[in-house]
């Protein structure tokens, strides 16, 4: 449904994003995580056909982003990073603006403007000036506009951002629903989300693309060690060394903790017995112990921070391939 | 309804709910009363005058006293006051983040610049339409040629145009209102000084040509009830020319 084959856009000198490539099959959600100023929006403005690539091409639906733009912008529903609303119209009135202006008219109108007030729950706000809404429900508003026309194609940049708990729960019931008969992409920097919701992540920093899996295998490929964090009442100064002479023991971290340590072994075994008549032998006061899985929000700072350098390189080689 | 028309119309709802129509309209409106009764009060104290030296009734032409007059002054007013209503036709959209959802949407952007300009046209011939009170009222009470009031109108109108035209040029080309309505102010003065430069210039080929690029000349022409197809083919090519250039920028800031 959307096919980007190494876009690359440029602003003078300074490289937004750099041979981006990437699939979304029909019906599929997926998920562009990465921190901000990764190139998240200027990809997703390529694809809505806000701007052009520098290089590669992009299609939608089989229409090229550059060339065809008229039919992409007709199959596209995109809620940009700030909703676009107009404040001075009220929400029933912007709706039919939006709806007309995406060709839509008479009973067909009708019902796709009551089909995403009832499914954003904005009948209650329909004759209000959207000036005076919330944020989160500006943010429902925002996304009403992009379902209107029920496109094929759902491009959402930063859809939770600004609501309320209950609210983010309900909208990613929303985009989950929306699986299978659209094809989505959404952009985030918060992790349980991309998770949550997406059958696949890409992850992108600085512009390229350090890794794309489905969430769960992404953290099996990186789960190369076994992790298991340590709380003592006494540690010595000298803990993390002291550790290391423990059998197995591969790479022993502090935390912002002082009484607590990671330790790392190789994956499959247990050391954590070990580790403990360790600790009491030494009558450090061990107070708690347990295994620590690798969460995706580990892989997203690993990959990114390996990107600045900040991380050892033999944890990513693998994931660099793609 | 096209693209077209639902711009139009939410353009012109935009301007209804908020005050800028009913300030700027106020004003325009209220000048264009103050001063015809200012040329009217002028002009009868000067009718009472003739008659004391000439004895029995003047004859005066209320056209050359009133309506010229009034038509000329209008034209500085509409330069400090067109601006106003063009300057966020654009700039605001930029501002407030709608401009990507416009960019996106399928719609040309020549649909979006018609579109726009049309709404503030309208507004501004229904403020055009509301001073014609100042005329139908002399009428009662007094003879005059209602032909030069007609091509003033005309003038006014098409004046109007290109004055919003370059507004909503002005608007295209940033995000913050103040400078667009600033942009707009400083493109029409320069425009109007042109005309200062052509008659310093003289009866030579480079002052004609300055001279015809003012907006100063055409529109006397009007005013006197001349209708020449030159003056219209300048305020429409005019209006165009800068309608082409806003589609040229809103179409390359895409680029940037």
């Amino acid at each position: 449904m959307i096919e980007v084959r190494n876009i690359t856009k440029r602003y003078g000198n300074l490289t937004a994003i750099d041979r981006v490539t990437f699939r979304v099959e029909k019906g599929e959600v997926l998920a562009f995580l990465g921190p901000n100023g990764a190139g998240k929006t200027t990809t997703m403005r390529i694809l809505t056909c806000f701007m052009p690539a520098t290089e590669g091409s992009a299609h939608v639906a089989g229409f090229d982003c550059a060339d065809q733009s008229e039919e992409v912008k007709k199959r596209i529903g995109y809620l940009p990073e700030t909703p676009p609303v107009y404040q001075e119209l009220t929400v029933f009135e912007y709706l039919s603006f939006v709806g007309k202006l995406r060709g839509l008219s008479g009973a067909d109108l009708t019902t796709g403007m009551d089909r995403v007030m009832e499914r954003l729950s904005l009948g209650s706000v329909r004759q209000r000036l959207i000036a005076n809404l919330s944020r989160g429900y500006r943010q429902r508003v925002g996304l009403a506009q992009a379902l209107i026309h029920d496109p094929p194609v759902l491009i959402l940049d930063e859809p939770t951002v600004g609501l309320d708990p209950k609210q983010i729960i309900e909208i990613r019931e929303l985009i989950k629903s929306l699986a299978g008969s659209h094809s989505v992409i959404l952009s985030t920097h918060i992790l349980p989300e991309a998770t949550a919701v997406c059958q696949r992540v890409v992850i992108i920093n600085g512009g390229r693309i350090v890794a794309e899996d489905t969430p769960d295998q992404l953290s099996a490929r990186l789960r190369r060690s076994e992790k298991i964090s340590v709380t003592l009442k006494a540690p010595p100064a000298d803990v993390l060394d002291r550790f290391r002479e423990v059998a197995g023991v591969e790479h022993v971290l502090a935390t912002p903790d002082p009484h607590k340590v990671l330790i790392e072994c190789a994956l499959g075994k247990d050391i954590r017995e070990e580790v403990a008549r360790f600790a009491v032998r030494n009558d450090w006061g061990l107070l708690e112990m347990k295994p620590v899985s690798m969460t995706l929000e580990d892989v997203f700072l690993r990959l990114t921070q390996h990107e600045d350098g900040l991380s050892k390189p033999d944890t990513t080689t693998e994931i660099n391939q793609h | 309804m096209t693209p077209v028309q639902a711009i139009i119309a939410k353009e012109l709802r935009s301007y209804f709910v908020s005050p800028i129509v009913y300030v700027v309209g106020g004003v325009f409106l209220l000048t264009f009363g103050f001063l015809a009764y200012l040329y009217i009060v002028f002009t009868g104290a000067q009718a009472i005058q003739l008659m004391q030296m000439q004895g029995g009734t003047a004859q005066i032409n209320l056209n050359d006293l009133v309506f010229r007059n009034l038509f000329a002054s209008m034209r500085f007013v509409l330069l400090l006051i067109l601006p106003i209503l063009t300057m966020r036709l654009l700039a605001e959209e930029r501002k407030l983040r709608t401009f990507e959802f416009l960019m996106t949407a399928p719609v040309r952007i020549g649909d979006i610049i018609v579109g726009k300009f049309v709404s503030v046209y309208l507004v501004f011939i229904g403020m055009l339409l509301m001073t014609t009170l100042v005329p139908l009222t002399l009428a009662l009470f007094s003879d005059f040629d209602w032909y030069p009031v007609l091509t003033g109108y005309l003038g006014l109108t098409l004046l109007g145009g290109f004055f919003l035209a370059v507004g909503l040029f002005a608007s295209s080309i940033t995000e913050n209102q103040i400078v667009a309505a600033f942009t707009s102010f400083g493109l029409l003065l320069m425009c109007w000084l042109l005309a200062g430069l052509g008659s310093l210039l003289g009866d030579t080929s480079a002052g004609q040509v300055v001279s015809y690029l003012s907006f100063m000349e055409h529109f006397d022409h009007l005013v006197r009830g001349l209708i020449d197809t030159k003056d219209l083919v300048y305020y429409v090519s005019g209006t165009v020319l800068m309608l082409f250039l806003a589609h040229r920028i809103v179409d390359s800031s895409r680029w940037k």
